[in-house]
């Protein structure tokens, strides 16, 4: 080890390897464009290489690779939600998210916790009942609890009565994990330059060609760029944050509005928590990560906005309800707050799927709940690509729902009021 | 702290208003479904300035913001009645539309 160290620092030739070719000139034409290299965007060119041969793809973002979202949730992954389409999707998810260590040959620090959704009232009970059944319907572990096994699972949690919210019982949702989420974009990432994907980052999309556009979307040719034009078969955008930006420039209107969601880590602990333990009526989500910092959320924040600013607001708003949970932890300090700009749906479900331009496509409408969804996204976003056709999967998150009424509901979500 | 300046009560905390979203054309009383489903749901999503509805919540009183959504600026409040000076009469009998068949009761 010591030798190994003295040897490889003072030679010039650095052991590790570059998972990452260095930039190059884009090529005129690809046969597949990816707009943004987020997870989403990195996970749908992992699987068209590795699972569909198809490597002529580019994958561009304006920014540096996975710094948007990706880099900025609380990384929490589960599939305990509340529609069945909801369920199945996250089922499908969580199940990728199993093996991913694998497929990546890296680590991603996949840790199943056991993640308990608190009810402090008599309709959360009801709602948890509900989704427990959904759940179990589908083969998910998710069961109701009550607060004695809620203190037996958790007994770092004050479950006492003498606080304002009492703890009344918790969906306890056993596989529920986290993830370190910068290893599952650079796994997916690196695992599709190896395939021969190549990822350009600062590389701006400022504009879409189309052919056919006669009072109908027509038909996608090519995708303007900073860096010039290049032409392309199909294109899909992954650009939670700017979708309403990139979606402008084929004239698609959604029903997405950009709203900041803030979250924040604490000094780094000794580990002492292991459950994830989330409070919708409390607006508190709070898990320890393997390094030992309490990584903390609340709601989005209560107004539209294009920036990703803390606020002492939400601070105050996020400690006041989690000091009635973990009262010892009111000396503890905060180490990093953050925001991300989300992309958020009425009825708190993606908007997946063809648009009404040929051979366009989207992953969008991913508010608080898009981590969890990279591995399944990326699979299904390839196999549509590849074949054309949507998947039943993720056929009900079609923008079409709306002018169709038949929005989904999903108050699974976290995050949000109910 | 982030004041916002309420046109009845002077300058308030914003945590005192709730944000009612952007303003939008109300689509007259006979339009299509897509319409109406488009007025329900569908935002412009301004990255810029924005006209939009704040409710201050202890006054009960919904007024007009103009805010810039990348900067986080409020640039001018004002009561609703400026934009809106007109009532809508929903009582008056829409134009029925071609092939509307009078609904029957269950």
């Amino acid at each position: 080890m010591v030798f190994a160290l003295l040897k490889y620092g003072l030679s010039k030739h650095y052991p590790a390897k570059h998972q990452f070719p260095r930039p190059r000139e884009l090529k005129k034409s690809y046969d597949v464009v990816i707009i943004g290299g987020g997870g989403h965007g990195l996970a749908t060119a992992f699987y068209l290489a590795r699972d569909w041969g198809i490597t002529n793809v580019a994958v561009l973002d304006k920014g540096y690779l996975a710094g948007g979202n990706t880099a900025r949730n609380t990384a929490i992954i589960r599939s305990n939600y509340l529609t069945p389409e909801g369920v199945r999707f996250y089922d499908e998810s969580v199940r990728l998210y199993q093996d991913l260590s694998n497929d990546f040959d890296l680590n991603i620090l996949y840790s199943e916790r056991g993640h308990l959704t608190l009810a402090h009232t008599d309709s959360a009970i009801r709602t948890m009942r509900w989704r427990a059944e959904v759940n179990k319907h589908f083969g998910i572990n998710s069961e109701l609890v009550l607060v004695d096994d809620v203190k037996r699972l958790c007994p770092q949690l004050d479950c006492s009565d003498t606080v304002r919210y009492p703890v009344l019982g918790a969906l306890y949702h056993a596989p529920g994990s986290i993830a370190r989420h910068d290893a599952v974009a650079w796994g997916y990432g690196a695992g599709a330059a190896m395939r021969g994907v190549e990822i350009h980052q600062r590389t701006e999309v400022i504009g879409i060609e189309r052919e056919g556009v006669n009072g109908t979307g027509g038909k996608v040719t090519g995708v303007v760029t900073n860096r010039g034009t290049i032409k392309c078969g199909k294109v899909i955008q992954a650009v939670a944050g700017a979708t309403t930006r990139v979606a402008d420039m084929i004239g698609l209107k959604l029903p997405i509005r950009t709203i900041p969601l803030q979250a924040c880590v604490s000094q780094p602990l000794k580990p002492f928590l292991d459950k994830i333990i989330v409070s919708g009526s409390l607006h508190v989500y709070i898990s320890q990560s393997s390094r030992g910092e309490l990584v903390m959320g609340g709601s989005t924040d209560p107004y539209a906005l294009y920036g990703t600013r803390s606020t002492l607001d939400f601070k105050e708003g996020l400690m006041m309800h989690m000091l009635e949970l973990f009262p010892y932890l009111a000396e503890v300090k905060l180490l990093r707050q953050w925001a991300g700009m989300t992309d958020m749906t009425p009825d708190f479900a993606p908007i997946m799927g063809e648009t009404h331009v040929q051979n366009y496509y989207i992953d969008a409408g991913w508010g608080t709940w898009g981590f969890k969804a990279t591995p399944v996204c990326g699979k299904r976003n390839a196999e549509m690509l590849a074949t054309g056709q949507v998947p039943d999967l993720i056929k009900p998150f079609t923008y079409r729902r709306f002018p169709e009424f038949r929005q989904l509901g999903e108050k699974g979500a976290a995050s949000v009021g109910h | 702290m982030k004041i916002l300046t309420c046109p009845l009560n002077g300058p308030r905390n914003i945590s005192e208003f709730v944000w009612g979203g952007e303003v939008k054309i109300h689509p007259p009383l006979d339009c299509t479904d897509e319409e109406w489903a488009a007025y329900a749901a569908l935002e412009n999503n301004t990255a810029g300035v924005v006209r939009e509805w704040w409710y201050h919540v202890p006054t009960a009183y919904w007024i007009i913001a103009e805010r810039d959504t990348v900067k986080d600026v409020i640039l001018r409040t004002y009561p609703a009645r400026e934009l809106f000076k007109d009532r809508v009469d929903y009582d008056a009998p829409a134009a029925p539309a071609a092939g509307d068949t009078p609904r029957e009761t269950p």
